[in-house]
């Protein structure tokens, strides 16, 4: 299991990262914004991808919108971690097909949680 | 003096003029003189509005210029200082969060094996206090166990140490913190100086905005991301908690 991690902020890719080994899950990329994510994700490996909405360059939503819309990518499971709260945003991510919305801050429970979320469901649709 | 003369000044002027004349023909000195003095006051009158004028224009002017130079040294200086000054929150924050992670990065390892072998020799010692233990095993135990507490003590030892680093590297809030307040105080003259710019310009300096440009940029703000919402700065249907975050994503068949 590949992860992909983006956030322009690498604390929070950090936070992340150490949250993702905590649960099982050593082997991860960080890229820091749509524009560096797409170029990983369109190489191939990539199992899952957790990204943040705010991002100067290609912000999350965008990138979301490359990865639905491009042939070989369209089913990987897709969590948005961000500090976007607003309501309309949250029907946005969904409309434009996300997998699981966590907003910041958020804690090593909550993260758990909907990545398992994701994975039981991805698991059954499969 | 404002030149050229208004008609009417001018007429003033050529009444005193011609009456000066008139009595310079018919030599009448002390009517000549007098009629020099009327001119003379005539224009003193004049000059002391003008200089009224002068004066008053020159207040504005200097009460312009005290606005102006505020307002440039708040472009020129204040605000790339608190940009700077901003930039440098990050870097702290940044710097805080990594000295954190590297305190934590250190000490879960050294509390994972430290738990690994006090259970296994808790394994042991329950063992020989059963009396389950051949004597040439207890003596090997007895070695292991003053190498144990002599390498807890030095784990605890560097526990500490890295706890106290965790906890002094959570300072950048009282620090980024006053750097954040100076920033506010800044922004807070900045509207003050707007609002009496636009007032002393007296008119609107440019169009409205209309409420479908607002709705817009509303639409490319959401878009592009807007960060965290900040309690009492926004407004409007934002979430306050992952369960209505839930909550929302479940009414849309998640």
């Amino acid at each position: 299991m590949k992860i992909l991690i983006v956030d322009d902020f690498s604390t929070m890719r950090r936070i992340i990262k150490n949250l993702l080994r905590d649960l099982g899950f050593n082997n991860t990329v960080e890229a820091d914004d749509g524009n560096t994510a797409l170029p990983i994700l369109k190489a191939g490996g990539i199992d899952f991808l957790v990204t943040d909405w705010n991002m100067p360059g290609m912000p999350g939503i965008d990138l979301l919108r490359a990865v639905r819309a491009d042939e070989k990518l369209a089913s990987l499971p897709v969590l948005l971690v961000t500090a976007e709260a607003k309501r309309e945003q949250i029907v946005e991510a969904a409309q434009a097909g996300v997998n699981g919305y966590v907003v910041k801050p958020f804690t090593a429970e909550t993260l758990k949680e909907k990545i398992e979320k994701i994975f039981e469901r991805v698991e059954g649709g499969a | 003096m404002t030149l050229p003369l208004d008609d009417k000044a001018r007429a003033e002027f050529l009444t005193h003029a011609r009456e000066i004349v008139a009595r310079l023909e018919a030599a009448d000195d002390e009517g000549f003189m007098a009629a020099l003095d009327t001119l003379a006051r005539t224009r003193e009158t004049d000059l002391f509005n003008e200089l009224g004028k002068l004066t008053r224009s020159l207040h504005e002017t200097l009460t312009g210029f005290q606005l102006d130079s505020r307002i440039s040294a708040l472009a020129e200086k204040d605000i790339p200082d608190a940009k700077e000054r901003l930039n440098y929150v990050i870097t702290m924050t940044e710097q805080a969060a990594n000295r954190t992670m590297d305190g934590i990065e250190e000490m879960l390892p050294l509390a994972e094996t430290l738990g690994e072998r006090a259970e296994k020799h808790a394994t042991a010692w329950k063992r020989f206090r059963g009396r389950e233990m051949p004597v040439d095993e207890f003596r090997e135990l007895s070695r292991e166990l003053d190498g144990f507490f002599e390498q807890a003590s030095m784990d605890i030892q560097q526990l500490r140490g890295s706890l106290s680093d965790v906890l002094m590297a959570q300072d950048y809030q009282d620090l980024t913190g006053q750097i954040i307040r100076r920033v506010i105080t800044m922004v807070q003259e900045v509207e003050e100086q707007l609002v009496e710019l636009i007032r002393v310009a007296g008119k609107r300096l440019a169009p409205e905005t209309t409420e479908e440009d607002a709705q817009l940029k509303e639409e490319d703000d959401n878009r592009r991301g807007v960060g965290p919402a900040v309690p009492g700065v926004d407004k409007g249907d934002v979430v306050s908690s992952q369960d209505e975050v839930d909550d929302l994503l479940s009414s849309l068949g998640f």
